[in-house]
């Protein structure tokens, strides 16, 4: 079995409507479980007092706004080496995903930062790359939406996201690159020093699991209607064309 | 629910917002399958239809 099976659409409609009803309950138990542990559960920290419990929103909203980014990236890639339509679809249907993940992130750090940094807005370096992240979501979805080639739109979609990877990246390793900015560094490290406190810790895996596979069924689930959508603009075209 | 002090407001308008954002790209992510579903449907039975 080669994981390019998977590029044949009748083969992913097949595997991805047998997956998605558990994928997708098994998301929503891990994120109620999440959010419900974080926020009825953990104790407040010593200096944030009850913000703490933003954690559980922000820092997975936002580890899944640049990681979405990457799984674009990647099956973009794939479209333009290998030409498989599902690929390019899977893209296009992860973008608004993506998207309402970088918003998550921008709000909650808003609202977050407004009471610790004493500011809703900085323009530090971490900040202002998910803000240009974000722009790029919008201008990714703007431009499947003005062309109307599928093909063409597949080709300037994914060169879109070849050069918006650098924001993504940005993004993430802003902090390692200028050192500098209101933003604090990571939350969870591999550096016990480093790391929050394992009452904080273990809801937050666990929410950042949850959002994962929340992603993973919004994925399958919308990536299944792009390859209806699709079918049917073909249809259409060989109606008008009759 | 817990004693969230003087920064009630600011917890639970991040959660709210968050839950809310979701709930929009769960229900619009449904909304578009449920529409493309039912144009796909028709497109293919006029397709079948004896001309």
């Amino acid at each position: 079995m080669s994981i390019w099976e998977y590029a044949n659409p009748r083969k992913f409609m097949a595997t991805s409507g047998a997956l998605l009803p558990w994928i997708s309950g098994l998301a929503a138990v891990v994120l109620s479980v999440s959010l419900i542990w974080g926020f009825f559960f953990t104790p407040d920290d010593y200096r944030q007092g009850s913000t703490v419990k933003i954690i559980y929103l922000h820092v997975p909203a936002a580890i899944m706004a640049t990681s979405v980014w990457f799984m674009m990236l990647v099956t973009s890639l794939i479209w333009i080496i290998r030409r498989h339509h599902v690929s390019v679809l899977a893209a296009k249907a992860a973008a608004p995903i993506g998207m309402v993940f970088t918003l998550i992130g921008l709000y909650t750090g808003a609202v977050w930062g407004q009471p610790m940094w004493g500011t809703w807005w900085e323009w530090d370096p971490r900040l202002t790359a998910f803000l240009i992240l974000f722009l790029f979501y919008l201008g990714y979805m703007a431009l499947w939406e003005a062309v109307d080639n599928p093909d063409a739109a597949a080709d300037l979609t994914s060169v879109l996201c070849l050069v918006g990877t650098v924001f993504a990246v940005i993004s993430r390793y802003a902090l390692l690159f200028w050192n500098q900015g209101l933003h604090q560094g990571a939350s969870l490290s591999l550096d016990a020093e480093e790391n929050v406190a394992d009452v904080f810790a273990y809801p937050l895996w666990t929410a950042i699991a949850g959002f994962f596979l929340l992603f993973l069924a919004l994925v399958l689930y919308r990536t299944r209607t792009e390859i209806r959508a699709r079918r049917l603009k073909a249809l259409i075209q060989r109606e008008r064309m009759a | 629910m817990p004693d969230l002090g003087r920064y009630a407001v600011e917890v639970l308008s991040a959660y709210a917002g968050t839950l809310l954002l979701l709930a929009a790209l769960i229900a619009g992510s449904i909304w578009k399958a449920r529409r493309v579903l039912r144009q796909l449907r028709e497109a293919e039975a006029r397709r079948k239809a004896p001309k």
